[in-house]
């Protein structure tokens, strides 16, 4: 293999891990904050690709304004999922909530195929997002490089929220424990509301970028998006949002290069991510940057 | 809020219900013939199989009726989506032969779909027509799966040829959905022809894989950007392969793509956009020769019904249905093996694909069309007969 080759099969590795890592953000943030595995993250994700979607075609938005009110409709739609589907279980065992989002996920995708149709649809790619830029013998697409930019812009901003603003307090306090946070005062149901808002922005925002790369819309997009994403949270030690970020490099690293140097294996992409999700279980199950702690159920 | 929280979910599940009843309940009075309609109407392959219901059921609307010893039956379409997956393929023709009971079957869109059915309709004896699965496996050793249209091992020498005398190539590189028999099948027939027509064993550079539902393809067209073949051969799902072409030209791959019938869907345009111009492949019928007689009449009722040109399994599916009740009209019975009987005496039947005639493994001898992509819609090039 040349380096010009590598070369390549890096920014490609470069550019899939990142957008894993956007997508992984959302999902250990909420698991985070809440506890909860939010199967329905993939779901979400599809939704904001569609909402971007229409907005653009039928509702003749140009694409900025329609990627942003698809953004905000979406979070506002976890928000309401939050409400509907996990709140009124929040005192439940953890396994009845996520059962709860299991059930949700599927509601969301057959609820999308009747009113989306089973059809895929190609998604409005503006110019701006695919144009070939080519950087000595690498060729890249610009999608490709806005995406690891975002994804730092927003580990940082999240980080920031997380870390140094009054929500991202009561978020960490909640996270601790939710019944001293309301002893504190704290509006647990708000930090929730707002945590789910977040996270299913994030979903929406991954969602359309997704999309920007890879331009085809289906209701059952989120699926693979989605449990990719949640292994990259649980290599990387899910809750832990930097964690999310590594995970999600890794797993677009190791997919690549497979392929790069065992091609035979090509069939057998999917499953490789399996197994490491597998093997982090068994070895490390806080993932390479959780910390070991004992689990109250 | 306190009562949203509770409502909330009734209603939603109240939705569910609304929707999981509008599911169609079939009614079995005496003078109606069930046709099971077997295809993909949700997941990968959903637009192959929403064109071919398309057909047939236009076909439906034209001709819905058969007359059988003396008595007009009604003809009444069973649509079962086996969600372009092999598991679900299997319960859903299960459910058309055990609950539903029907006489015939038509499809499904997929090989690998049909090829899940073909045990299902052998064991209770009810025959299948499939319309554009073309690999040969469908109906080989299978007395009870049909076809009306002509299958890979033809396409592949179809393609080979073009790859050779037109596209004047002498090396070709394979990118093959490894999950889907269709892709697999006709890859290798292609490869075949393709071998024995340059002389050279080493003419294909390298053969790689992908898997239904993948997105990303840049490290497997990298490793082709470094062989730099004359042509590519990619037969596959529609939306998979487009999303290949549309990374291969990011990638800065300029060799001409080729592939099969699975590309004419509008989702291959509408998904690879202005990326996937050039690409060539072969299917089973093009507007530009269908001048006369059953050809005609579909193109006609087609037109005037959706103003647009019929894609080539559009047709399949109109010559699926007619050929089903010209079965059950000669097979004059209700019987499902004396229908299959009468399927498989099938000569010089007019469809609007061409004539079709099926030999002693229920395929039927037809020309190839082989089609471009440009200015954004499917252009005839030329026949190629066999």
């Amino acid at each position: 293999m040349t380096i010009a080759l590598f070369l390549q099969h890096l920014t490609n590795a470069l550019s899939l891990g990142s957008l894993y890592a956007l997508i992984a953000i959302g999902y250990t943030m909420v698991y985070g904050i809440l506890r909860l595995i939010n199967f329905a993250h993939g779901d979400i994700f599809m939704l904001g690709a569609y909402l971007a979607f229409y907005l653009v075609t039928l509702a003749l938005l140009p694409w900025w304004v329609a990627f942003l009110v698809a953004i905000a409709l979406t979070a506002m739609l976890g928000i309401g999922l939050e409400r509907v589907a996990y709140r009124p279980l929040r005192d439940s065992p953890r396994i009845s909530i996520m059962i709860s989002a299991i059930g949700a996920s599927f509601l969301i995708e057959n609820l999308a195929t009747v009113l989306f149709g089973g059809r895929p649809k190609g998604f409005v790619v503006p110019d701006i997002f695919s144009q070939v830029l080519h950087l000595g013998s690498v060729s890249v697409v610009s999608i490709s490089v806005m995406i690891p930019i975002f994804t730092f812009a927003i580990l940082a901003l999240l980080l920031w929220i997380v870390h140094s603003t009054k929500v991202g307090m009561a978020m960490r306090a909640v996270s601790t424990d939710i019944d001293a946070a309301r002893l504190q005062a704290i509006d647990v149901n708000r930090v929730v509301s707002f945590t789910f808002g977040l996270g299913s922005l994030l979903a929406a925002f991954g969602g359309i970028l997704w999309s920007l790369k890879y331009p085809q819309l289906n209701p059952t997009m989120g699926i693979m998006p989605g449990l990719k994403c949640f292994i990259a949270a649980v290599l990387g030690g899910i809750g832990n949002i930097g964690g999310a970020v590594l995970g999600g490099f890794l797993l677009g690293f190791i997919e690549i290069m497979i392929i790069a140097f065992l091609p035979n294996l090509t069939g057998y992409r999917d499953a490789f991510a399996f197994v490491a999700l597998i093997l982090v279980l068994l070895l490390k199950p806080s993932g390479l940057l959780g910390k070991n702690q004992v689990e109250k159920v | 809020m306190k009562i949203a929280g509770k409502t909330l979910p009734i209603l939603l599940v109240a939705a569910v219900a609304l929707v999981a009843g509008c599911a169609k309940t079939s009614q079995s009075s005496g003078d109606v013939i069930k046709i099971g309609v077997f295809e993909p109407m949700t997941g990968a392959n959903a637009a192959g199989g929403a064109m071919e219901v398309e057909g047939i059921k236009l076909a439906n609307e034209m001709y819905p009726t058969v007359t059988v010893g003396g008595k007009e039956y009604k003809i009444e379409l069973v649509i079962a989506d086996n969600k372009s997956d092999k598991v679900e393929a299997a319960t859903a023709a299960q459910r058309l032969v055990d609950k539903e009971k029907v006489s015939a079957i038509l499809g499904s869109w997929g090989s690998s779909l049909s090829m899940a059915a073909g045990p299902i309709v052998l064991d209770a004896k009810v025959p299948a027509i499939g319309l554009s699965c073309t690999n040969p496996l469908v109906t080989l050793g299978n007395d009870y799966y049909f076809r009306v249209c002509f299958i890979d091992p033809f396409q592949g020498t179809v393609m080979a040829n073009y790859a050779y005398n037109v596209a004047g190539a002498r090396t070709a590189v394979i990118v093959q959905e490894v999950s889907n028999d269709y892709s697999v099948g006709l890859a290798k027939f292609f490869t075949d022809n393709f071998k024995k027509l340059t002389g050279n064993d080493a003419c294909i550079l390298s053969v790689l894989n992908y898997n239904t539902n993948d997105q990303d393809f840049t490290a497997q067209l990298t490793t082709i950007k470094s062989l730099n073949p004359d042509v590519i051969f990619a037969p596959g799902n529609y939306t998979e392969s487009a999303l290949v072409m549309k990374q291969a030209r990011e990638l800065g791959i300029n060799a001409p793509f080729l592939g099969g019938d699975t590309w004419e869907t509008p989702e291959f345009i509408d998904v690879g956009k202005k990326l996937v111009e050039g690409a060539t492949f072969s299917t089973f019928f093009a507007v530009e020769g269908a001048t006369s007689g059953m050809s005609k009449t579909f193109v006609d009722a087609y037109k005037a019904k959706y103003s647009k040109e019929p894609a080539a399994v559009i047709a399949l599916g109109f010559d699926g249905y007619l050929l089903a009740i010209d079965a059950i009209k000669r097979a004059d019975s209700l019987d499902t093996v004396k229908i299959r009987d009468a399927l498989a005496a099938t000569k010089g039947f007019e469809g609007a694909a061409g004539s079709i005639t099926l030999d002693a493994n229920g395929d039927a001898n037809k020309s190839a069309f082989i089609k471009t992509v440009k200015d954004g819609k499917f252009t005839y090039l030329t026949v190629v007969n066999p």
